[in-house]
């Protein structure tokens, strides 16, 4: 699982353009959107794309977003869950 | 008789150099690409604006134009909000980032277009990063031409100031593609502000060489 949530964090750093922003500087458990990272809307596509392309894990329901886009640790747990 | 406008201010970005008001107050030549030397100009000015990084290559050079031109010429201080037109034109539109986006959703096996590259592909899209910036709410028109075309741009502003419709406007070229790029923006008042000139096609020629 942290080997996952390394990857992870190294992997929306580069996505979502963080310039500034390293691996350590990410709480696992702290908010995506809002405080913590401070994400966007267009962020949230972003991170479905992310899942899709690396992950082959499709978002089917995009209310489902706010619990996997909860924290790096939830996103990796939703990872590790729906890994195909 | 139309009433005399003039340009107050302004900032040209190009072939490595940062010139404000006819004073060149950054330059690396050496910088190895545009997009780099546009995110050093932004670091060198200390500017913080997180979302700067999210924007396409246009739209950073814009927005660091834009932020050089109105450092010091207060132009949202001294207008309501609503009085500040936009008016900028280009050549290459958002072409830099539509390749990128084409790219993305070529191969129909390999289809993951980018939701922060899509959001980009106008090229009007500049003009709102600016006027979200500074919370500009005015008129904004965005025109293509194949080169800066002083005497529409001129007339358009003119317009716009002596109909009312606006009391200032910041007005230009931004053109980003393939690495080349050019930033030149300025602020039109009805008062002569920093600069001074008349903002006409033979003083907007002048500038824009």
């Amino acid at each position: 699982m942290e080997e996952l949530i390394n990857k992870l964090k190294g992997e929306i750093i580069e996505q979502l353009n963080l310039e500034d922003v390293k691996k350590e500087d990410i709480d696992n458990d702290a908010p995506l959107f809002g405080e913590g990272l401070g994400l966007d809307s267009i962020d949230a596509l972003e991170l479905i794309v992310l899942l899709e392309k690396n992950y082959g894990i499709k978002v089917a329901n995009p209310a489902d977003g706010k619990k996997i886009f909860q924290s790096i640790r939830t996103m990796a747990q939703y990872i590790q869950d729906n890994k195909k | 008789m139309s009433a005399t406008n003039y340009i107050s201010a302004f900032c040209r970005i190009s072939s490595g150099k940062v010139n404000v008001n006819h004073s060149i107050m950054f330059a690396d030549e050496n910088e190895e690409s545009s997009a780099a030397f546009i995110k050093s100009v932004y670091k060198h000015y200390q500017i913080n604006y997180p979302k700067f990084y999210k924007m396409d290559k246009l739209c950073q050079l814009a927005f660091v134009t834009s932020e050089l031109l109105l450092k010091d010429n207060k132009i949202t201080e001294k207008y309501s909000k609503e009085d500040i037109a936009i008016v900028v034109s280009n050549s290459n539109s958002s072409l830099e980032i539509d390749t990128e986006h084409q790219k993305t959703i070529s191969d129909k096996e390999n289809y993951f277009p980018s939701p922060a590259n899509f959001v980009y592909t106008l090229p009007n899209i500049l003009i709102g990063e600016i006027a979200i910036r500074n919370l500009i709410k005015g008129e904004n028109t965005f025109f293509i031409f194949d080169k800066f075309d002083a005497q529409f741009t001129a007339d358009y502003v003119n317009s716009l100031l002596n109909s009312g419709k606006a009391e200032s406007c910041i007005a230009g070229w931004v053109d980003y593609y393939e690495g080349s790029y050019d930033g030149f923006l300025y602020t039109v008042e009805k008062t002569p502000g920093v600069l001074g000139i008349e903002h006409t096609t033979e003083q907007l020629n002048n500038l824009y060489k």
